[in-house]
């Protein structure tokens, strides 16, 4: 099985890409033939080719899941993507992780999609599915990987490549023509995290989801169904909205935990990608819903719904294609797709283009009665076009590299970059879009009724507008006495999420008796404010509070318009750091089957370095886990660092920020994060000592002294308790004749006694006597046994110093970071039953045969 | 006038209104020289500068400063531009770990007194990107 595997998947790669285009071909012909009995063959006809494809497809998924979660390292992309040693939930994020996977997450969910578009539509059902099954062709072709012979092109990058064929003639199979690695290369250790299971398939169902409105809108102009394909693709606009809101969403919450920038949306232009086709969908779905209730906007629906899924083909594009370069933290590598793409989104977008051209006087509204400013449809259509703004302003900034490409290949040399702080530059823009629809979210639901006059107006307004104005003034108020800054900008921003707050959960509470089903729009309108001021307190309240105070002033370069925004923390020692007081404790480790971190002073580290000896026997909770001398399953790709924080009224919390060394990409770091109910505290570490380096050891000094006795080391008192004699050392098997002894030391800190347990030891057999020196790596201090005089009954000892461990830490205090994360669940709830509404509006119209 | 045509005034507007506002804040990739010549106009705009890292013979980086147990917030180290030109840059913070493996960095800021100020370091390990290698054992 094992060795014709690949072959299997990549044979199902193949049938899925010749079933997809005989899909595309038989949907057309379905919907293109007159005679009804010719139509209905051509029909099922096609559906036995979409079935046949998404089998298919199935198996290449199947292929592929068994070669990695099995070590087929024979395999590229087992090899690359997968080890040993990594846990089985992971193998998920192996699957995904290179670009052949991912695209086949989105080929995944959209024969999932498309079963469901069989299952669920009649008359739509060919038209929609040769549109949807077209893409689906460009999709499958991406992971073809076959060569056209004569031209020497290759289509797509078939994720079955094995090994040997990727590495070419390398001396390894030379040598051995058969050689299969022991061991991948591991999936990298950021994406080792649950979040990154789940973040990407969700943002692949989005980026399918976001296809079935593009192939409704589409095939409703090629069939002439020019309105009525709004109906059946509004529901799944509303769907697509959720996931991919959800899935940008959950990678944000990703960054916020694993990546070290200190927040959760960083402007990069991978964000950026995704987040203006959200926009452009968000718009649509406002569109159509004006449509729905005036018959206008039809022209604005169906351009938006194009130019949604155009700009999802055309993240992509960057992300792939390696265009993006160094102005991005997570693109891909080039695997020569890029071509293949540009032509992929090209083509749907010269088809689509041609077809809106074709079609367009069909579009216009009937009657040109000009639209009045009471009206609900004119304050929705202003929210569209700032959505769009919005959306304009971030894909211009964000196409640079692509300004830079382009004008190369004309032969014009261009060297732009991105704005050098990418934060502020968009946080100018977008925080005005993000009040304005805040505003008009509060307003325009006032229009409920169509007839709607000034009076009437300020009647329903009044009350929020009042509680608003009093609420947001006190506050405001409140924070300019404790004397913290506020703008104008943020003045505004609060005050119209505020008022979108009050007046959307007015006009709930009111339908909500009525009926839940309409509240859809009411819900995800409160979410959204929510978001809008989570995202205010987070990030424009957001305080670096490891402010370094001792450091020296370097004058010359420095000035005083800087923060000096990290602290040294050495081991065991408190440090004052605004309102808390931090200690470093030590590194710790994460070992399998323990509860939580283990001192890595207490491990012995072995050749293997996922397996290590327990020095001493380590318990969590009073509960006993390892005993000394076990063999412990650990983790070693994450080091956490204990940092232990006191506040002012004498609480203290722990935190574990972690730092992954990583052979391929250096040493990682990602925070530690306390929740409060009103803030979050989050910190990681910067700096820390190079773990390479060795360590610099004082000069020897020696000590000859008797059990009981007192020395002084570091001005520590250290006392020598005992030497006893011993039979086991972890790590190190002893024959009956040989001898061991261990003097035990304590030495008295601050706070508590430190124990150093220096070796001394006795091969018979060999005759040898060796030391194995203990180190304290809390006070950097270096016991060696050097010698018995048994007959005077002392003991030598060699002492060396080093400098303390140390961490550098940066900390931050986000403020009702919380409120973003629930505005965020309030807004997708409020999706989904705006979805649940519209699809049973279809589905009734579509039992009466009226779809 | 109807009012969507002053709607569609008011959007033309703010388009151009975005697009001059983003010149404005674009950076470019320059070399020290121009970075300083910048400087000495007394335009203190934030540009980019691509450049490799000053190191010894043994790869080892050299001419740098970094004392973490006096200053972890200042770290000086030599970067060589594309045209060879040599220039301290200053970075007022840690000092990134794996430094001496970046082959390549673009660090933004601007040259203020003779010293490039550095607010941001990118850096490219060369591993990140290139294939893995293959070891036989």
């Amino acid at each position: 099985m094992r060795g014709y595997l690949g072959d299997l998947g990549h044979l199902c790669v193949i049938i899925s890409f010749i079933f997809s285009i005989l899909a595309t071909f038989s949907f057309g012909k379905a919907t293109v033939s007159v005679d009804i009995i010719q139509q209905n063959s051509w029909l099922r006809f096609a559906r036995i080719i979409f079935f046949t494809h998404a089998l298919a497809v199935f198996g290449v998924v199947a292929a592929l899941f068994t070669i990695i979660s099995q070590h087929y390292y024979e395999y590229h992309y087992a090899w690359s993507h997968s080890s040993n040693n990594l846990p089985a939930e992971y193998m998920i994020s192996c699957f995904w992780e290179g670009q052949e996977g991912s695209f086949l997450v989105w080929i995944f969910w959209n024969v999932l999609l498309g079963l469901v578009l069989i299952k669920v539509n009649k008359t739509w059902e060919a038209p929609v599915m040769t549109i949807f099954c077209l893409v689906q062709l460009f999709l499958c072709s991406m992971i073809l990987g076959v060569v056209i012979p004569g031209l020497d092109f290759k289509i797509g990058s078939s994720p079955f490549i094995l090994l040997k064929d990727y590495m070419g003639d390398i001396p390894v199979y030379q040598a051995n023509p058969d050689f299969i690695p022991e061991d991948g290369t591991g999936l990298n250790p950021l994406l080792q995290n649950y979040w990154m299971v789940i973040h990407p398939p969700t943002l692949f169902l989005g980026f399918s989801a976001t296809l079935v409105p593009f192939a409704y809108c589409m095939a409703g102009l090629w069939q002439g169904r020019f309105k009525e394909w709004i109906r059946p693709a509004f529901p799944w606009a509303l769907f697509a909205a959720s996931t991919l809101g959800t899935g940008i969403l959950m990678g944000g919450y990703w960054a916020y935990e694993t990546l070290n920038f200190g927040g959760y949306w960083n402007w990069d232009p991978v964000e950026n990608a995704v987040y203006v086709p959200w926009l452009i969908l968000v718009a649509a779905i406002h569109t159509m819903l004006i449509f729905k209730n005036s018959n206008k906007s039809l022209q604005a629906s169906v351009i938006l719904i194009t130019a949604q899924f155009i700009l999802i083909l055309y993240s992509t594009f960057l992300t792939r294609s390696g265009i993006l370069g160094e102005s991005s933290v997570h693109s891909f590598t080039d695997l020569g797709l890029s071509g293949q793409l540009l032509v992929f989104l090209l083509a749907l977008l010269a088809m689509s283009i041609a077809l809106i051209i074709v079609r367009w006087k069909n579009l216009q509204g009937e009657g040109n009665e000009e639209v009045s400013v009471y009206s609900r449809e004119f304050w929705i259509f202003i929210g569209v076009v700032v959505f769009c703004l919005a959306a304009f302003q971030v894909l211009y900034t964000t196409s640079i590299p692509v300004y830079n490409k382009l004008l190369g290949a004309l032969g014009i040399e261009s060297n732009i970059a991105p704005p050098a702080d990418q934060i502020e530059h968009y946080t100018k823009f977008q925080i005005w879009a993000g009040i304005l629809i805040a505003l008009i979210s509060a307003i325009g639901q006032f229009f409920w009724w169509k007839k709607m006059d000034s009076k009437k107006l300020w009647e329903e307004l009044s009350i929020p507008v009042i509680l608003t104005l009093l609420i947001s003034s006190a506050v405001i108020c409140l924070t300019m006495m404790n004397k913290i800054e506020i703008t104008p900008a943020y003045i505004l921003l609060f005050t119209t999420a505020l008022f979108s707050v009050i007046s959307n959960a007015t006009i709930f509470l009111r339908i909500v008796k009525n009926n839940y089903k309409i509240a859809g729009g009411a819900i995800a309108h409160i979410g959204v404010a929510l978001m809008l001021l989570g995202i205010l307190f987070s990030s424009g309240y957001s305080k670096i509070i490891s402010l370094n105070t001792t450091g020296l002033i370097y004058s010359k370069e420095a000035g005083n318009d800087f923060n000096r925004d990290n602290i040294l923390l050495w081991r065991n020692e408190w440090k004052q750091m605004n309102d808390y007081r931090l200690k470093y404790i030590g590194p710790r480790l994460e070992a399998k089957d323990f509860p939580g971190y283990i001192k890595k002073d207490h491990l012995l580290p072995l050749e293997d370095p996922y397996k290590a000896l327990a020095k001493r026997t380590i318990e969590y909770d009073g509960k006993r886990y390892f005993d000394k001398g076990d063999t412990i399953e650990v983790y070693p790709e994450n080091t956490y660092y204990e940092v232990l924080i006191a506040k002012e009224n004498g609480d203290t919390f722990t935190l574990y920020p972690r730092a992954q060394v990583n052979p391929s990409m250096g040493l990682l770091a990602s925070p530690g994060i306390e929740h409060f109910y009103n803030k979050d505290l989050y910190a990681h570490v910067s700096s820390i000592p190079s773990p390479d380096e060795e360590k610099e050891w004082s000069p020897t000094e020696e000590y000859t002294i008797k059990p009981g006795d007192t020395v002084f080391i570091n001005d520590y008192v250290t006392i020598l308790n005992e030497v006893e004699r011993i039979h086991h050392i972890p790590g190190m098997p002893l024959d009956k004749e040989d001898a061991a002894v261990m003097a035990h030391f304590h030495v008295l800190d601050v706070e508590k006694t430190h124990s150093i347990h220096p070796v001394y030891l006795i091969k018979m057999k060999e005759g040898l006597a060796g030391q194995i020196p203990d180190i304290n790596e809390d006070l950097g201090i270096k016991i060696s046994f050097l010698n018995i005089d048994p007959v005077k009954e002392e003991f030598t000892f060699a002492v060396n110093t080093t400098q303390k461990d140390y961490i550098i830490l940066k900390a931050i205090e986000k403020p009702f970071i919380n409120i973003l994360w629930i505005g965020t669940l309030v807004l997708v709830t409020g999706l989904l039953l705006a979805m649940i509404r519209r699809y049973q509006e279809f589905a009734k119209m579509r039992d009466k045969n009226t779809e | 006038m109807k009012k969507t045509h002053i709607i569609g005034l008011i959007v033309i507007a703010i388009c151009i209104g975005v697009i001059v506002s983003t010149s404005g804040d674009t950076s470019a990739y320059v070399t020290f020289k121009e970075a300083d010549e910048m400087a000495a106009k007394g335009n203190k705009s934030k540009v980019h500068v691509v450049g490799k890292v000053k190191k010894d013979a043994n790869g080892q980086l050299t001419e740098f400063y970094y004392k973490p147990e006096i200053d972890p917030n200042y770290f000086v180290f030599k970067l060589i531009d594309q045209n060879n030109q040599e220039e301290e840059v200053v970075y007022l913070n840690p000092k990134p770990q794996d430094f001496e493996r970046a082959e390549q960095i673009v660090v933004i800021g601007s040259t203020q007194d003779q010293i490039f100020k550095a607010d941001k370091i990118l850096m490219k390990c060369p591993s990140k990107y290139e294939e893995k290698e293959l070891k036989a054992n």
